[in-house]
């Protein structure tokens, strides 16, 4: 099988990018996408020329490293499947794919299809977690989780973190990946304490980091690799809304608003 | 030179508490005048990054990846053991180490052991307090499975992703440290040596991966948590960007390196497609449970498999092992692949491949039942192959998946080098010559958790450290020679591409020192390995430039490593001449073909000193003695 790519091909975040055309030639319907580059790249490096620069590391699709654009669609054109596990059996003889990176204010361009994708970890480091310190926990039996919460909890917990509900969405919202983290930690009863003040710093380090709002389009939702589901949003938006509400002035007066955190500033 | 292993001497049940008790501690106030930096964010990196920067210390956590949440402890599978016993079912930290340490095959630490059991009780209430879903029954009590062999269900899971689950709880602790300060995150930086400073080790030298540019880091102490060297054989079931370069070059600066031969296969994951494959893909050991393996009777079989009648199919686990059957520990049932495919039995493209059929069990229970159990792994394989597993009957082959071997440490997970501490993978303590299923991920959180916050803080009490920064002469010097490296790689403009000869050396360690060894075998690897080495440095064609993210840079100096350490494993594999765990040698096998073990003579740890550049390695030994657990030859039959 032999195929047609235009890569976007940019040296670094400072410099412009262009789109460059590659032919990809004996292709085995076998391989997977990221070992089809793989062959591309070795041509390349034999002539003298630079690899494609992508990121990935499991290719199980599990580490959430891999991503672009092929054809407009972030992961490609299979649902549910990160591009580490997308095969070139789904790809004919002869077709034309257009590789483009992730795009979006927030996720700046590191090199060819590399993107960088730290704000997502700002996000979690601003409150995507619950406060235990090492050694302080009570048994693990101690509170019990009915099970239909524990597993609606595992199913935003899947999140790869790879960012293609960002690159899919209009707006570049990073509302499926923050609702999901909130979504999981927020429907277990440890999760409580800190519940609406998570989603609060949360939602405020979004905005910080340039992501935009979210305005239920649910681009995000069709190319999730994990399929998680776009009701993380709305449990996202209800409990910011209430911890917007209860941190209002009138109500601050009797409750402290900041909850107390280990290791200082907050 | 004597290593001491530092173990208390009290009986191992006491050893842990006695050890805690003497250790000095560092006053709350001083904690923030020590600096600590750890390389790696899998579980034990960023639970020990966590734990240390809530304790006050000042750290700084490595990745070479663009987040810690990536690190490959994250595509984890199966789940966590822990001595809960709350299946009622007669578990104990006791019946967990006496397991693990036979399962090792009695060349792991007792105490070690026993460390590790006691601890698995504590990991499990720490992940299920910040969050981890694990899976729970309709009363909302945490669910178990059994797994690989134990008679006791003691495995914690989430779905298939457990690995995941609790690597994120370590990353979300791990962000809360860096959120208040205590913690300093490098993503995108690669350790590329180690400084030692009047014996002790002060500090890295690490390649910014997106600008090129070399830097150095001073510290009081450094943490390894750098992982396994599965990718020595290029195909494996590790990450990609798994590699073993922070622990080799420590070894090259003094750090014994123990075990290199245990490395572990893993026997269900999906064959090799295509000369193109970049690496593989484990399919979960529980598959086991309801799929009979076989192959057919006679060699070149080319019919297509449901046309193969009852009669000509050989369910060989079955056949040779009829009370454990396909459920026999991973070695030996990697083993027995090998062995029908060297046969010429084997199936799929190139023979490289056995059969794992539910057709059976889809119709004694249902295909609903089977949907339940394994679904999401039926559909990992079809998106993988093109094939549908309930229909046709899967396709298997063994593959590299965990190394027992790492860094020599002591009780107290420090090297031989002061200062220098190994947790995880990328030390060899706990394992023995085979580890059992859902026991890594306890052993990661366990030294990053509950370990190294103690036994660092003791080091840093008990010795007077001289400030060190890093415009010290050994820092310029490091940092030149990694520069100079860089160079030299780029200089060499040859005609093979660093990927060619990583797949080359992996196939002759695969050969000679995987499944199964032999001293002609190894003796031949290691002078092929030598010529391919020379080779690389003289024909490598490394793209692109120093100072830009470069990839290609990236792979060529970590396949210059691999090259030295496979010398290594080869070596280790021929100076052990027995069998065990998932070392086997051809010579030592007992009259039906299993390992032979010779704890007369080599029931120690090997721990291999480097011998310099063309130099022959120097080995030390640790004698393992057996106070609780009496060694004994395994039997499956």
């Amino acid at each position: 099988m032999n195929l047609t790519l235009h890569v976007w091909r940019q040296r670094r975040s400072t410099e412009k990018g262009k789109m460059v055309r590659y032919e990809a030639k004996d292709l085995s319907p076998d391989m997977s996408f990221l070992e089809m580059l793989d062959v591309v790249n070795e041509g390349l490096i034999l002539k003298g020329d630079e690899p494609i620069s992508f990121e990935h590391d499991c290719r199980e699709g599990i580490c959430g490293s891999c991503g672009f654009m092929i054809n407009g669609v972030a992961h490609g054109p299979v649902q549910g499947t990160a591009v580490c596990q997308l095969h070139m059996r789904h790809y004919k003889d002869g077709d034309v794919l257009y590789l483009e990176p992730f795009r979006a204010r927030a996720f700046p361009v590191l090199k060819d299809l590399a993107v960088d994708r730290r704000s997502f970890d700002r996000i979690i480091a601003a409150g995507g977690y619950i406060s235990v310190p090492t050694g302080s926990a009570p048994d693990g039996n101690a509170i019990p989780v009915p099970k239909d919460r524990s597993d609606r909890s595992m199913d935003a917990a899947a999140c790869i973190g790879c960012g293609a509900c960002v690159a899919a969405c209009p707006n570049a919202s990073a509302a499926l990946f923050t609702g999901a983290k909130i979504t999981h930690l927020g429907l277990l009863p440890q999760g409580q304490a800190e519940r609406q003040h998570r989603a609060m710093k949360m939602v405020e380090q979004g905005n910080q980091e340039l992501f935009g709002s979210c305005t239920n389009i649910g681009e995000c939702e069709a190319v999730c690799p994990k399929e998680i589901r776009i009701e993380v949003i709305a449990v996202m938006n209800r409990d910011y809304l209430l911890g917007a509400w209860k941190s209002r002035e009138s109500y601050r007066d009797s409750v402290p608003a900041e909850l107390p955190r280990a290791g200082g500033k907050t | 030179m004597i290593l001491n292993s530092k173990i208390p001497a009290v009986p191992v049940e006491q050893a842990w508490d006695d050890a805690r008790f003497n250790m000095k501690l560092v006053n709350p106030a001083n904690k923030r005048k020590y600096s600590v930096l750890v390389v790696g964010s899998g579980l034990a990196g960023a639970s020990a990054a966590a734990s240390m920067g809530e304790l006050g210390y000042q750290v700084k956590c490595f990745c070479f990846q663009g987040s810690p949440r990536r690190a490959h402890s994250i595509a984890a599978q199966g789940g966590i053991n822990a001595a809960k016993n709350y299946q009622n079912d007669g578990d104990s930290i006791y019946r967990l180490f006496y397991d693990t340490v036979k399962g090792g095959d009695f060349r792991a630490r007792e105490a070690n052991v026993y460390r590790l059991a006691q601890n698995s009780v504590s990991i499990i209430d720490q992940c299920v307090a910040q969050g981890v879903p694990f899976a729970r029954e309709y009363g909302g009590t945490l669910s178990n499975r059994s797994f690989g062999g134990a008679q006791v269900s003691r495995t914690f899971y989430a779905r298939g992703q457990t690995g995941q689950q609790l690597l994120l709880g370590a990353y979300q602790a791990l962000e809360r440290q860096v959120h208040a300060g205590a913690v300093e995150m490098i993503p995108y930086s690669e350790m590329l040596d180690l400084v030692v400073v009047d014996g002790r080790a002060r500090g890295i030298v690490t390649r910014d991966l997106l600008t090129g540019k070399i830097e150095s880091h001073a510290a009081d102490v450094v943490v390894l948590a750098t992982g396994g060297y599965g990718n020595v054989y290029y195909l494996s079931t590790n990450a990609k960007g798994s590699n073993a370069t922070a622990i080799w070059r420590a070894h090259k600066r003094g750090a014994l390196f123990a075990n290199p031969c245990f490395t572990q296969i893993h026997p269900t994951c999906i064959p090799v497609s295509s000369e193109y494959q970049s690496k593989l893909t484990l399919m979960s050991e529980s598959l086991r449970n309801d799929g009979r393996i076989w192959v057919p009777k006679s060699e070149g079989e080319k019919r297509s498999p449901d046309q193969i009648p009852e009669d000509e199919r050989d369910y060989y686990l079955e056949r040779r092992y009829p009370s454990f059957g396909n459920l026999v520990p991973r070695d030996v049932a990697s083993r027995n692949a090998k062995t029908v495919c060297d046969e010429g039995r084997g199936v799929g493209p190139g023979g490289l491949g056995v059969y794992l059929d539910f057709s059976e069990s889809i119709n004694r229970l249902g295909r609903h039942t089977i949907e339940e159990r394994y679904g999401n792994l039926f559909d990992m394989y079809e998106r993988i192959t093109g094939e549908d597993p309930y229909r046709v009957p899967m396709r298997i082959y063994p593959a590299i998946h965990y190394t027992m071997g790492g860094l020599w440490v002591d009780y107290e997970l420090m090297t031989t080098i002061p200062g220098l501490f190994a947790l995880g993978e990328a030390n060899f303590s706990d394992h023995g010559a085979n580890r059992l299923g859902a026991s890594a991920l306890m052993q990661g959180l366990s030294d990053g958790y509950f370990i190294a916050p103690y036994t660092i803080g003791n080091y840093l009490a008990s010795n007077k450290l001289e400030k060190v920064t890093a415009e010290h002469p050994e820092f310029v010097k490091a940092r030149a020679e990694v520069a100079g490296t860089v160079e030299k790689m780029l200089a060499i403009n040859g005609n093979r591409t660093t990927a060619s000869f990583h797949k080359e050396l992996g196939k002759i360690v695969w050969d000679e020192c995987g499944m199964s060894r032999s001293a002609a075998g190894l003796r031949s690897a290691i002078g092929r390995i030598r010529a391919l080495r020379e080779e690389f440095w003289r024909n490598v064609k490394v793209a692109g430039e120093a100072d830009d993210l470069n990839p290609s840079i990236e792979a060529a100096g970590r396949v210059a490593d691999y090259f030295e350490l496979a010398e290594l494993m080869c070596i280790d594999a021929l100076a052990r001449n027995e069998s065990c765990g998932g070392h086997f040698r051809e010579e030592y096998q007992t009259p039906e073909n299993e390992a032979l073990r010779n704890d007369e003579e080599y029931s120690y740890v090997a721990a291999w000193g480097y011998g310099g550049e063309g130099g022959e390695p120097e080995l030390v030994k640790e004698p393992l003695t057996f106070e609780r657990v009496h060694p004994s030859q395994r039997s499956y039959k």
